[in-house]
């Protein structure tokens, strides 16, 4: 029985020293192509950003962004990412803990989360901010007529401090419902637990679109925060994060040089030396991340560019129906910039 | 016994049955103390490597976040140290009275299931059926939606009785209104119950030594009724009320209980008194019947031989399974995460999610948890003790 135990213990002890503890620069595109396909963190509960369909196909922007990442990494879509649905409390955890590669979920980059959680930031892939959502029925019309209301919000996320932070500043009382499931807390929400739901705009958008009386809902014209969502990876692994990084920007720059999945083959035979070094026609971008010289064509092609993708999900054309708004190009007056591809 | 055994034959020390136990031991003690030094200097270099924050420097920073209720002053303005000890205190104080509430319950459908009234007993059993094999998780749902899709919103409050309001976002009720006599009433009531205390322990010597009876219940009861009226009459008798009144979204006023804390507490209740009422029927059943018949024919009536002979002795059998189902209750109190009652994992949780320290988050629920589950079962245990059958 002793021996039995002290042999446990050892064999414990050479498993867990053998273990990979750390991943230096290059580890995390060498481990995803060994294992085949990529893990990514979604959400699973947003309805235009990350969401199953009835088919079981994931749908969603920030969906898309995970699928431009693949793209680039394997020039193919086939059984390339494992989807991992995460909540607003569990996401950060997963990714610091290696359980995902990438997080894309509606994540606001703040300086905490980017320093002290180990975590870095890329490219924004949609900017947001706060607002509140109100059944029609309560006969409010501004955030200023809330004090004394019930608030559902999600635990863990920078609304929740938002939240606190303007009801706290303008001397307003509130109480608040803290359910951590997204569904779960909608739930109570649309069954009036609470008198408002606050969250991104974007998301109180997908939640009314979602409700079970879409038309029994509005969304008060006050946003209170700057939310800039983007994707994130571990601290440790530069090269890691350039190829998240610029697979997001890919999307922007083929949007500013006018390449569509649909026009991409087309564009090229084309003569501007920007496109060629953009798809691959020239050489070069692609050694310098470590990709297939084709990894933006492969995007471009495979999932579109960053309009395109936008309108396919959350544009004025869906149950969201969002205009471009902030997330315009920078020419439209929009905030979406891509840095050269050279 | 032969000279062999009294004399034995020198061998090597490594051969000694007691050095080698010692041995074994050191070993096993330096192994496991290596695995938590290379545990947590690997933790501490990773996090150190991804430069993750580490440490409880947290505690001091200010938390941001507001809590839906509790106990003692709070808001999103204090320390995190204080969300914490806000979420610790809900904890205790669904534990708590959870586990008085599930005890008594339990114990009722455990004697229910022995009762000689057929329907009863099938009743009592059908509880237990059906609520020991649902997941509780499942009951707390369900306990939860029914608060929040069942009652009207505050607007269209029901009114049963004045001064009481059900509604979606609660039971909201009136309390009497602040006055220092109600804190006289509260310490007198104390007093009282530690008298009829008293006075059952001279009862009982009494009728030890002189073999006469004193209606102890009785004088108990009117002591615990009339002392406490005595004094708020004393006191001028205030009557004057906090009553809830609806201002704007929701009542002020009066005191407020949640869906969320409702819903927690009765799945919690209604789950742990199946497995108890279970333990409580086991035990009055592995009580000899000729106990009973004993008890019978030296003339004591029905209710004396329960309360004299058999629950004494079922109580041994009963206690110490009883005592692991009250720390289930305590566990499973952290499912309130998923209804949205604060308790201490829910705070935890968004602390940990806020300031990205999850290493020292995690070892905090582990230490508050453990030391929750160590005190009540030192407590039990003593109570084990105590009722243990005594020789004489």
């Amino acid at each position: 029985m002793k021996r039995l135990a002290s042999s446990v213990v050892v064999a414990l002890l050479l498993t867990v020293f053998s273990a990979p503890a750390w991943s230096d620069n290059g580890d995390t595109l060498k481990a995803i192509k060994e294992r085949g396909y990529m893990m990514v963190g979604v959400n699973g509960d947003l309805f235009g950003f990350g969401k199953a369909d009835q088919k079981g196909v994931w749908q969603g922007l920030d969906v898309d962004t995970a699928r431009a990442v693949a793209v680039a990494v394997f020039g193919d879509l086939n059984d390339r990412i494992r989807w991992v649905p995460l909540t607003a409390k569990t996401r950060f955890t997963a990714l610091q803990s290696k359980e995902i590669d990438v997080l894309t979920r509606n994540a606001t980059q703040t300086l905490t989360r980017d320093t002290a959680l180990g975590l870095n930031f890329v490219q924004v892939n949609y900017y947001d901010g706060q607002g509140f959502m109100v059944p029609k029925a309560l006969g409010v019309s501004s955030a200023s007529e809330l004090a004394g209301a019930t608030v559902c919000v999600l635990p863990g996320t920078t609304t929740e401090q938002n939240a606190a932070d303007y009801f706290r500043s303008n001397d307003m009382e509130w109480n608040t419902v803290t359910i951590e499931s997204t569904a779960e807390l909608a739930q109570a929400f649309y069954a009036g637990r609470c008198d408002v739901m606050t969250s991104d705009a974007s998301q109180l958008a997908g939640l009314r679109a979602s409700a079970p009386n879409p038309g029994d809902y509005m969304i008060l014209p006050e946003i209170i925060s700057k939310e800039p969502l983007a994707p994130a990876v571990r601290h440790g692994d530069d090269q890691w994060m350039d190829i998240v990084n610029f697979s997001v920007l890919a999307m922007i720059n083929a949007e500013e040089l006018g390449i569509t999945s649909e026009n991409v083959d087309e564009m090229l035979s084309s003569k501007n030396p920007k496109i060629q070094r953009f798809l691959g026609v020239s050489p070069g971008n692609g050694e310098a991340l470590g990709l297939d010289e084709k990894f933006a064509y492969n995007i471009i092609k495979q999932v579109g560019n960053y309009g395109e993708v936008f309108e396919r999900n959350v544009g004025v054309n869906t149950p969201l129906g969002l205009e471009r708004g902030l997330n315009a190009l920078w020419t439209n007056g929009g905030l979406m910039y891509s840095p050269p591809f050279k | 016994m032969n000279a062999e055994q009294l004399h034995p034959a020198k061998s090597h020390f490594y051969n000694d049955e007691r050095f080698r136990a010692v041995i074994y031991q050191l070993v096993t003690a330096l192994l496991v103390a290596a695995l938590g030094y290379y545990l947590i200097s690997n933790v501490q270099e990773n996090m150190a490597k991804q430069s993750i924050a580490s440490g409880f420097g947290f505690v001091d920073k200010e938390a941001a976040f507001e809590i839906g209720e509790s106990l003692i002053d709070y808001s999103a303005a204090d320390t995190y140290g204080r969300a914490l000890l806000v979420g610790v205190i809900n904890t205790l104080k669904v534990s708590a009275i959870g586990m008085v509430l599930t005890t008594i319950l339990g114990a009722f459908i455990g004697v229910c299931m022995l009762s000689s009234n057929w329907l009863v007993s099938r009743l009592g059993f059908m509880y237990v059926e059906l609520f020991q094999n649902i997941p509780v998780l499942l009951q707390l749902f369900f306990f939860y939606a029914l608060f929040y899709e069942a009652f009207p919103g505050p607007r269209q409050a029901l009114n049963p009785i004045p001064g009481l309001f059900i509604t979606n976002r609660g039971i909201d009720f009136g309390v009497p209104a602040a006055d220092p006599v109600w804190g006289m009433v509260i310490w007198v009531l104390v007093g009282a119950v530690l008298l009829s205390y008293g006075l059952k322990r001279w009862a009982t010597w009494r009728q030890r030594t002189t073999g006469r009876q004193f209606p102890v219940f009785w004088v108990s009861t009117a002591m615990l009724l009339f002392l406490p009226l005595v004094v708020w009459l004393a006191g001028g008798a205030p009557t004057e009320m906090d009553v809830p009144v609806l201002s704007g979204f929701n009542f002020k006023g009066g005191l407020n209980i949640s869906p969320e804390f409702s819903a927690l507490l009765i799945g919690l209740v209604l789950y742990t008194a199946s497995f108890i009422a279970q333990i409580v029927r086991a035990g009055i059943q592995s009580i000899n019947r000729g106990q009973t018949e004993a008890a019978m024919s030296i003339g004591l009536k029905p209710g004396l031989v329960l309360q004299l002979v058999i629950f004494p002795q079922a109580l041994r059998v009963i206690v110490p399974p009883l005592t692991s189902q009250l720390l289930n209750l305590t566990k499973n109190s952290s499912l309130a995460v998923a209804i949205g009652y604060p308790d201490f994992v829910q705070v935890a949780g968004t602390t940990i999610n806020q300031t990205g320290q999850a290493v020292e988050g995690v070892a905090l629920m582990m230490m508050v948890y453990l030391s929750f589950s160590l005190t009540t079962s030192a407590f039990m245990n003593w109570y084990n003790r105590r009722i243990k059958i005594v020789e004489r």
